[in-house]
This record gives structure tokens, C-alpha cells and sequence, in this order.
């Protein structure tokens, strides 16, 4: 058939492939000749610094993780580490209540369970008597015409959990004007919020990862980073505080790649590194969804699993005890999805609550494992709910009574 | 064989490529393991030549995929026992979708690139619908074996991609390819000649659907569940058609040029990936690609010779 565009075809691919070859090159040799990673940043592979990076909230945060929580130590989402109290008298006022929520989404497994979390710890509480609750379906506009509309609503309290940082703020410094207002998991960019909600944070969970390679890996050992994807600020944040621990290391990141959080993805990546390379001493992840995508690529090459971290998703946690893996899993938790109704209330009924009410952020580690680990769990759950003594647990998370 | 060679050179060229950067590739595992990669978008490949050499588009198959995999998931939710139903129930509903395009397509005279562009949206949609944007259940080990395991040295996924391959080349070689070859290049022409285009193109789709279950069979066991599987597959099967030199409307090229296609785009990402350059470059990739096959085929068309032996028209 045509020569001719047979010929044009090649062309088109050949040309791509040449124009491509400079550029890579360096970079591939930049990470193989890096020696040994005492110098400079270059050194170790890991590209310059994120500029999402601020260096005092990663030392507050890192700071955090030593500290002890106060509340009661059998209901985490309930503690705050180094609460600073404010008073919310004037908010007081009887019951019963009308609590709204404005929500970012539930587009993913870990909100998901954050949702039915939230929703379980609404029917607990008797004086509750309306619970609103919009879901903006991950789009920034509807959840500007959403808070609008849920102040329409005679909310005694708003819970927002913002889609994005920036472009929610003006609509939740308006709403701040009408209501109490609780924000948590992701921020907002005025303080006028009653109180924030958040675990430790991604500086944490990125630290918490690269210190337990950096510990397992052998000094030159390879290791891998998969990342979902560049920009957003809670998953720069945990590769920015990985790049700043594996800096100061001696292993070598041979690679920083992006998955788009897709599983064969990761798996096809994992697996290229293992033949360009031979041998990975060590993968790093920012978030655990593809990890066991990751681990299956070294099974398949009929290789040991290297040191490697994923998250409390009961899928990892049940390779990491089968294959019986050197692991850890940093967490962000999804019971911080009750801190918000106790806070509404709270503040309701005229009690303090924390202004940054910061929850302990644990990590699953190859000594506790058995205890996050629930076998009768569906693989996407997310150990870390909280939701075990919640009415309706496990079959309301998709879990059967075992 | 003869119109699958420019496309095999460039293939060769490129694992050559590949090769010279990473020598493990020429081993038998490292070339099983491409393989293995290959199999599902040369499969899409081979369902979406049938398509497109009849003149039509079929980009449903992407979130068909995508819809397949999930579905497998939430059924089976690691149930070893239901795997065998859930593999046929994903054959039928393959089959199902392609038999709607199909229908829509030729009964209706809806171009098929709205009725597959309709199809992408409907699927997609009710997968989020069902799923809230999150995949429930899990497969069973019985289900990932045709992804994930071997017979031997050689990786289950392979077999069926040679089975698939053969079949495909098989049918073309057969009336029914015949056919199918006239009605793309002048429906009227094939209709007058007694040919029954619409029965030809509602088959063609319906291999279309097959190969997009049978893809993501193979996929879902590859990696597992994901929301995301079938996202982009539509464009890449395209993309790796027209690389083979088929042409966009209809009527020329072969399905062993198509799959070649499908081998080279693999072989090309694999060696992007070997260069260190960001998957996102992919779609830039396949745009281009595109765009100069289409652009080629236009600027050939004022020369177009009469067919050669063996042709389509000859046949009919």
C-alpha cells in the first residue's frame, strides 16, 4: 500500500524519536552519574525543589509528629496536638440543630469513606435534627453556587470542605459573614473559618515515607518516586518533604515519575526501571493507591519487593502481610471526617475548639499492621476511619461481619 | 503482507532503538514482557481496522473498557467462583455495544463518530454514576491470570493475542473481508454489487466490541481495578490503525499493517519512557501522528491507480 504514506508515517515517528533523544539524555545521565548524594541537590536525583515548598510549615509539621495529642487517646479524631483554644460563646444558641455541608466530591475511595464516616457520625448525635449536605461533584463553580444556596438554607452551622484552596476562599469568607463556619481537609486562604480541620499534613506523610526508605535502603541503593501529578499543593507538599529528606541521604533517586494515579500505569513504569536498571532498592509513592500496582511489577519480574510505602488502603495492607513486605504506610486519615460534626456542635453549645485543630497523623508500620488490617474490608477501604464503633459498621463501608 | 512492510520497518527501526538503549529487551523475557504490554492496544487495534476499513469510527471503545473492568470488579469482588460467568457476561456486553453502534450507525444513519462519540459519554457516565468515580470490589486471581500469568514462559496475554491476530487476519482473508473492503471504499458501489453494507458494518462493530472486552480483560488483569483503564485507549487504537497505513474513510489497508501500528506506537512510548520523557508527551504523539497519516492520505488521493491484484474490488 502507499509507499508514500507508509513513508510519511516513518518519517513522523522517526523525527519524534530523534528530536526527543537530547534532552532525556541529560537527564538520565545526570542521575546515573550521581556518585553518591553528599553533594548538592542535583546530586541525589531529585530535581529542584517544589515550588510549593515552605520551609516553616514543613519544620511545624515535622515538629508535630513528636508531639503528644491531647484528648482521649482511643478517639483520635477527637485530640489536637497543640491546640490553641478560642472561645465561641458568641456562636451559642439551643437546639436542636441544622448542620450543612458543602463537599468537594466523593470522586475517590478515600472520600468515599471520609463521606459515610461523616454521615455515621451525624446519626449519632440526637440534636442534630436536619443535616443538609451539598456534593459539588469536584467542579470549583458549584461549590461557590453551593455555599451560596446553603446559606439560603438556615444552616445553624456550614462544614465546607474546599475543592481547591484559592478559589474557594471568597465564597467562604462571604458564607463566614452569615454562619459559623468549619473548613477541613484543605484550606482556605482567611482565617475568618471558626476553626480548620486538618491531620499533620503532606510535609508529614512525605517525610514519613522517605525516612523509612532512606533508613532500609542500603547507602547507593536505587530508588524509585512515583508521583500522581505535578501542581496540587497536598501532593506537592508530600514529594517536596521526601526531596528534602532524600537530599540529605545516601541513596540515589534514579527516577521521579508520574502515574496520573493509574494502575497499570505505575505497573509499566516499575517495570521499565526494573530493565533499565536491573535492580530498585526502594519506591517511594506520595499517595497508596497504586502501590500494590508497583509491588505486582516486582512479582512479576520474579524479583524481591523492595522497601516500600503505600497507605492505609486495605488492598497494601493485605499484600504487605502477605508477601510480607518491609513497608510503611503514612496515612491521611479519613476519620478527620468526624472532627467536624463534634466541632459544630461544640461550638454551638458555646465550648472552645482548637482554632488549627491539627489531628494526629499515625502511620501503619510492620509492628501495628495487625491492628489496622481487616480482612473483611473491601479493598479500597481506608483503615484509618475511625468508623469501627460507628452504627452500621462494617456493611455501610462495604465491609462484611466477620 | 506486502502493505505491512513500511509499517514493519519503522517497527524494526524502533525495537532496534529500544534495544541499543536497554539490551535486556533482546532477551526473551524482556520481549515477552513488550509483548505482553502490546497485546491489549493491538487487540483494540485490530477491532477498531474492521471499523474503520468499512468507513466508519468506533471511540467508544475507551470507556467501553473502563466500563468492563468495573464491572468485572463489582461482580466478581473477589469471588473466585464467579469468574467464568463474569468473563462471559463482559464477552456479551462487548458484543451488546457494538451490536447498538452498529445499528444505530447503519438503520438510524447516525454518523458513527456521534453514535461511538455517544456511546463514549453514556458509558463513562454511568460508570461514575455507578461508582461515585470510585471502582468497588476486587478481581478474582482466576480473572488476572489472562492479564497477569504465564503458560510456561510465555504469558497467557501473548496466546490470545496470537489467537486474536490470527482470527482477524483469517476473517479479512475470508468473504466476509471482502466485503467489508468494498463497502468502505464506495458504499454504493458494494450495495449495487449486492453486497449488504449494513450487515457488514453492524459485524464490524460488534468485532470491535469483542476486542474492547477482550482487551480489557487482559487489562483489568494486567493491574488490577481503575476508573481510569480505558481513558485514551480509543485515540491510541486509532492512532496505531492509521500508523499501519489504513486509510481514514475507508476501503485500503491491512489488519496485520493495523496491529503492526499498534506494535510500533508501543514501541515508541516504550522508548519515550526509555528517554525519560513524560507520559503526557503521548497525546502529543498520537496527535501528530494523526494528523500527517490523514494529511498523507489527502495529498495521495488526485493519484489514486487502479487496485492491484488481490483487491477489493476485484473480489466484488
Amino acid at each position: 500500500m502507499p509507499p508514500r504514506k507508509a513513508a510519511v508515517a516513518a518519517f513522523a515517528v522517526l523525527a519524534l524519536a530523534a528530536c526527543t533523544t537530547d534532552k532525556p539524555a541529560a537527564t538520565t545521565q545526570s542521575a546515573a552519574s550521581a556518585p553518591s548524594a553528599s553533594e548538592s541537590a542535583q546530586g541525589s536525583g531529585t530535581g529542584a525543589q517544589s515550588k510549593f515548598f515552605v520551609q516553616a510549615d514543613f519544620d511545624a509539621q515535622l515538629a508535630m509528629r513528636s508531639q503528644t495529642p491531647e484528648g482521649p487517646a482511643n478517639k483520635p479524631w477527637e485530640q489536637a496536638i497543640a491546640p490553641k483554644m478560642i472561645d465561641t460563646a458568641k456562636y451559642k444558641k439551643d437546639g436542636p440543630y441544622h448542620l450543612c455541608f458543602s463537599n468537594a466530591a466523593v470522586n475517590n475511595p478515600w472520600r468515599q469513606v471520609g463521606w459515610k464516616t461523616m454521615q455515621a457520625e451525624v446519626g449519632l448525635h440526637k440534636e442534630i435534627s436536619k443535616f443538609t449536605a451539598l456534593d459539588a461533584e469536584g467542579k470549583d463553580d458549584k461549590q461557590i453556587s453551593d455555599i451560596a444556596e446553603l446559606q439560603a438554607k438556615g444552616c445553624d452551622a456550614l462544614i465546607v470542605s474546599p475543592n481547591t484552596t484559592a478559589t474557594l476562599t471568597p465564597a467562604v469568607t462571604a458564607a463566614c459573614e452569615k454562619v459559623p463556619v468549619i473548613v477541613f481537609d484543605r484550606g482556605v486562604q482567611t482565617d475568618c473559618p471558626v476553626t480548620f480541620i486538618k491531620p499533620i499534613g503532606g510535609y508529614a506523610f512525605g517525610a514519613d515515607a522517605a525516612e523509612f526508605l532512606v533508613e532500609k535502603v542500603p547507602a547507593g541503593g536505587k530508588v524509585l518516586a512515583l508521583r500522581i501529578l505535578p501542581g496540587v499543593d497536598v501532593l506537592e507538599t508530600r514529594w517536596s518533604a521526601a526531596k528534602v529528606v532524600f537530599d540529605k541521604s545516601k541513596v540515589q533517586v534514579v527516577g521521579v515519575e508520574f502515574s496520573d494515579g493509574d494502575a497499570a500505569k505505575t505497573k509499566s513504569i516499575v517495570s521499565d526501571y526494573i530493565q533499565r536498571y536491573g535492580k530498585i532498592d526502594g519506591v517511594w509513592m506520595d499517595a497508596g493507591a497504586t502501590a500494590v500496582a508497583a509491588i505486582e511489577a516486582f512479582e512479576d519480574a520474579g524479583l524481591p519487593v523492595p522497601p516500600i510505602n503505600g497507605e492505609d488502603q486495605q488492598d497494601f495492607l493485605q499484600k504487605w502481610k502477605d508477601a510480607g513486605l518491609t513497608a510503611v504506610a503514612p496515612t491521611y486519615p479519613t476519620y478527620q471526617w468526624r472532627t467536624p460534626v463534634i466541632a459544630a456542635l461544640k461550638i454551638l453549645k458555646g465550648e472552645q475548639v482548637p482554632q488549627t485543630w491539627n489531628l494526629p497523623q499515625p502511620k501503619v508500620t510492620g509492628e501495628n499492621l495487625a491492628t489496622y488490617l481487616k480482612p473483611n474490608m473491601p479493598p479500597l477501604h481506608y483503615a484509618l476511619c475511625g468508623c469501627e464503633d460507628l452504627p452500621g459498621f462494617p456493611e455501610a463501608w462495604g465491609g462484611k461481619k466477620g | 503482507m506486502k502493505r505491512a512492510l513500511p509499517i514493519l520497518v519503522v517497527l524494526v527501526v524502533l525495537l532496534a532503538a529500544i534495544a541499543i538503549v536497554n539490551p535486556h529487551f533482546l532477551e526473551p523475557a524482556g520481549f515477552l514482557a513488550f509483548l505482553k504490554r502490546a497485546a491489549p492496544l493491538v487487540i483494540l487495534a485490530a477491532g477498531q481496522y474492521f471499523v474503520i476499513v468499512s468507513g466508519e469510527f468506533d471511540l467508544s471503545v475507551g470507556s467501553l473498557v473502563t466500563a468492563e473492568v468495573v464491572i468485572a470488579a463489582r461482580l466478581i469482588d473477589g469471588d473466585e467462583s464467579a469468574t467464568w460467568p463474569v468473563l462471559a457476561l463482559l464477552i456479551v456486553i462487548g458484543l451488546l455495544v457494538g451490536l447498538v453502534n452498529g445499528v444505530v450507525t447503519t438503520k438510524l444513519r447516525v454518523p458513527s463518530f456521534i453514535v461511538t462519540l455517544g456511546m463514549l459519554l453514556v458509558l463513562s457516565g454511568a460508570v461514575f454514576l455507578w461508582t461515585g468515580g470510585a471502582p468497588r470490589g476486587a478481581l478474582s486471581e482466576g480473572f488476572r491470570t489472562f492479564g497477569r500469568g504465564a503458560l510456561g514462559p510465555v504469558p497467557w496475554s501473548v496466546l490470545i493475542l496470537l489467537a486474536v491476530g490470527a482470527a482477524a487476519i483469517w476473517l479479512m482473508r475470508a468473504d466476509f473481508g471482502k466485503t467489508l473492503m468494498a463497502t468502505g471504499d464506495n458504499e454504493r458501489a458494494a450495495a449495487l454489487s449486492g453486497v449488504r453494507v449494513d450487515r457488514a458494518k453492524i459485524f464490524a462493530f460488534v468485532l470491535s466490541g469483542l476486542a474492547a472486552a477482550v482487551a480489557a480483560i487482559l487489562l483489568g488483569g494486567f493491574a488490577g481495578v481503575s476508573a481510569q483503564v480505558g481513558q485514551g485507549l480509543e485515540f491510541s487504537a486509532i492512532t496505531a490503525v492509521v500508523l499501519g497505513g489504513v486509510a481514514l474513510g475507508g476501503g485500503r489497508g491491512s489488519v496485520l499493517a493495523a496491529m503492526a501500528g499498534a506494535f510500533t506506537l508501543e514501541a515508541l512510548f516504550t522508548l519515550l519512557n526509555l528517554y525519560g520523557i513524560s507520559g503526557a508527551l503521548e497525546f502529543t504523539v498520537q496527535g501528530v501522528i494523526i494528523i500527517a497519516a490523514v494529511a498523507a492520505g489527502a495529498v495521495r488521493l488526485p493519484w489514486k491507480f487502479t487496485p492491484r491484484r488481490g483487491d477489493a474490488h476485484a473480489a466484488s
